[in-house]
């Protein structure tokens, strides 16, 4: 298990499960701030050739759909959007044989070089989140994308393993123009930098900030009651939170038994709060 | 035809017939190669039924089980070498070659597996020290240099080679630095099959397979090892057997059949002791403290039942063992090869749930279990290295003195026409041993 590493700033998500629809457009915006080849287009390919599809699919961030698991009147449900957790523990970081993914740099980001993966599948297996993919395809970007791909985010190869690394180009983008406008780079105000699907969400439910920065309102919805964090027992420590005024769903967010005590109210800032 | 490069006073099947078993072998070798070369070249794992589910499947159960069975090697010759078992000597030479292919077998299957097999060596040169895979690729490679090097004398003990002084001498002085090499590679050995085990016990965030330890070890570490120790020369004696069959004679006397799997035997019950105790340890503290329960680690319906533990732990652990301690049991053929090929199952058993049912199982609340079966893609590479291996075995069996008993066993009542030949075999045998 490697061991855990503090920064000055802490980049969180706070996800509030409460007002997201499940309509996806965080995964669309995802996909296309990040060059992810268009779907429909690769698993035609791989099925084209009489391969088996099943989870080869490409994505940074899933909804997953939540129930509680009550029939009739009583039932309800509810979204939760799921990128990789950046956590503070990765589970992925330690297992990787070529250092190709690290937790190393100021923000607690967790990095993956792709040129160095040699696609051992190791941190896939490792990551109970299931958080990263595997390029199964060499992807093809239909005529005339290419114009539209971001120049900063890399194209990734066959057999490399990629995940979400929370736009991190686009905080290279905020540091830039801070020091352009000659601001400090490292205290960037609200919003100067948010990923692509916080930007997206047309509902809100997703905020973005530095969770050690009490001017970013991250700081105080990681405070809230509220607040959970996905199998926290686990001891992974992500750095993506979720909300939810709902029990069931925050029940849920841990494995928690029937005949356990609920989640611990403040189970939210965990080392770092 | 090829009389010539053939052990001293052996006999052998005809040329033509031999070549028409190194045709069929062929076939299901050629099979695999199409299918290794479709995937590393035109399709990528896209062929496969792997997914971002299961990412481990079917290759690394088979280089797992493999790799552990292969384990007679190691072990046969830390136990002849250093602790200087003399009987063992008429089996290790088997052994080697055994875990010669095991474990070159095992690397052409990671060669295909990884997604970028021409990077594969960042694995060394960007080496995380962290990593337990790191250190398995650092112990395979040399292991498998290490059974390079067991393995050569052997080679140059073919008679047309033998006849090259300086090979004769070679041969001679590698017999003189075996035990060396045997040490060498026992403690490789150890090292990288405790790794495999400690690759699957450090995902802390995989509770099927989590174990906590000692040191930087979870006890999966050290139980890989002894399972391994346990069932390889199982596998050695069940191979010995095939061959047997195979070729209509006996290779090696039975007694050492029954040394090595009583030697099995013992290492089986120190394994089950500890793998009970894991077991509970596991289910009474890895679990709850994960917020899960016993039963959400099993699926009957997707063919992960509660079953599958129970056979491996007791149909092919506890019956095996008692079928191998007991020497009344031992002595009897019939139920030794039973005892061996149930203790091989158990182990492939062990790395099959340790790779699959480990990703199978929903470990987020909301997720749902998955099944995984592997496709052709998968299974022709993995039964063409079994054909590589039987390839290799024909081709050393025939051309290589492998079994020194072989002549005493199967030609001695014809011996008196021949004296000179048979007679000189063992001295040899016994010879390069004197001087090992
Ligand atoms: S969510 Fe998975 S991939 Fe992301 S940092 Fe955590 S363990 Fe690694
Ligand atoms: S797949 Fe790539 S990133 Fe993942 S463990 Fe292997 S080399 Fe590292």
């Amino acid at each position: 298990m490697s061991a855990f590493k503090e920064f000055p700033i802490r980049w969180g998500m706070v996800i509030d499960i409460d007002k997201c629809t499940g309509c996806g457009a965080c995964t669309v915006a995802c996909n296309k701030e990040n060059n992810i080849a268009p779907q429909p287009q690769q698993l035609e390919r791989i099925a084209g050739k009489g391969f088996p599809t099943r989870f080869k699919k490409l994505e940074w961030l899933t909804v997953y759909e939540l129930s509680n698991g009550v029939q009739g009147s009583g039932h309800d449900t509810a979204y939760l959007p799921r990128p990789c957790m950046q956590c503070g523990m990765p589970s992925c970081v330690s297992v990787c044989p070529a250092t190709a993914t690290d937790k190393n740099e100021n923000g607690g980001i967790v990095s993956q070089i792709y040129p160095r993966c040699f696609g051992c599948r190791y941190c896939m297996a490792s990551c109970p989140y299931h958080a990263r993919v595997f390029n199964w395809d060499q992807p093809v970007y239909p005529d005339g994308m290419e114009k539209q791909l971001t120049p900063n985010v890399s194209v990734r190869s066959r057999g490399v393993v990629e995940k979400c690394n929370f736009c991190h180009h686009r905080w290279m983008y905020a540091k830039d123009a801070a020091r352009v406008a000659g601001e400090d780079p490292n205290a960037l105000p609200e919003d100067a930098y948010i990923p692509a699907c916080a930007e997206a969400c047309p509902t809100g439910a997703i905020y973005f900030g530095d969770v050690k920065n009490p001017e970013h309102k991250v700081y105080e919805l990681i405070h809230s009651p509220y607040t959970f964090r996905l199998l926290e027992r686990l001891g992974t420590d992500p750095q993506v939170y979720y909300m939810s005024k709902r029990e069931w769903v925050r029940r849920q967010g841990d494995n928690y038994l029937e005949n356990e005590a609920g989640p611990v109210a403040h189970g939210n800032g965990g080392l770092h709060g | 035809m090829d009389r010539a490069l053939w052990p001293e006073g052996v006999e052998r099947c005809s040329l033509g017939k031999f070549l028409l078993w190194l045709g069929f072998v062929g076939v299901i070798l050629a099979a695999g190669l199409y299918e290794f070369f479709m995937i590393l070249v035109p399709d990528g794992l896209a062929r496969t039924a792997l997914d971002n589910y299961f990412g481990f499947g079917l290759w690394i159960t088979f280089d797992l089980a493999v790799i552990a069975l292969g384990a007679g090697a190691f072990f046969t010759g830390l136990l002849k070498y250093i602790l200087d078992i003399k009987e063992l000597e008429k089996i290790v030479n088997l052994t080697v070659i055994v875990g010669f292919i095991c474990y070159s077998g095992a690397m052409l299957v990671l060669a295909l597996d990884v997604g970028q097999p021409l990077r594969s060596w960042f694995g060394y040169w960007h080496a995380n020290v962290h990593s337990m895979l790191t250190e398995v690729m650092f112990c395979i490679t040399c292991y498998l240099c290490v059974l390079a090097i067991e393995f050569l004398p052997n080679i140059l003990e073919n008679r047309k080679l033998n006849e090259i002084p300086y090979l004769h001498n070679l041969a001679h002085n590698m017999h003189v630095v075996m035990p060396l090499i045997a040490g060498l590679g026992a403690f490789l050995s150890t090292f990288h099959q405790g790794s495999l085990g400690g690759m699957y016990g450090v995902l802390f965030a995989r509770p099927y397979i989590l174990r906590d330890g000692f040191f930087i070890w979870p006890w999966t570490f050290f139980l890989f090892v002894l399972s391994a120790v346990a069932s390889g020369p199982c596998f050695s004696v069940l191979v010995v057997k095939i061959m047997e069959l195979l070729t209509g004679k006996q290779l090696v006397d039975y007694k050492v059949k029954a040394l090595m799997c009583k030697i099995a035997g013992t290492m089986l019950c120190l394994y089950l002791f500890f793998k009970f105790a894991d077991t509970w340890a596991w289910a009474t503290d890895v679990l709850p403290r994960s917020g899960l329960t016993w039963d959400q680690m099993f699926n009957s319906d997707l063919g992960y039942g509660e079953w599958l533990l129970w056979v491996e732990i007791g149909l092919c652990g506890v019956l095996p063992a008692i079928l191998l301690m007991v020497p009344r049991f031992r002595n009897t053929p019939a139920l030794l090869y039973t005892a061996a090929i149930l203790n091989c199952t158990g182990v492939t058993i062990n790395r099959y749930v340790f790779t699959v049912q480990a990703l199978a199982i929903p470990v987020m609340p909301f997720d749902q279990w998955y099944n995984y079966v592997p496709n052709w893609a998968e299974w022709a590479p993995s039964i063409g290295v079994l054909a590589y291996g039987a390839l290799l075995l024909s081709l050393s069996y025939r051309y290589l003195p492998v079994f020194p008993q072989e002549i005493e066993l199967n030609y001695r009542k014809q011996a008196p026409a021949a004296p000179a030949a048979p007679v000189e075999e063992p001295k040899e045998a016994e010879e390069a041993t004197a001087t090992a």
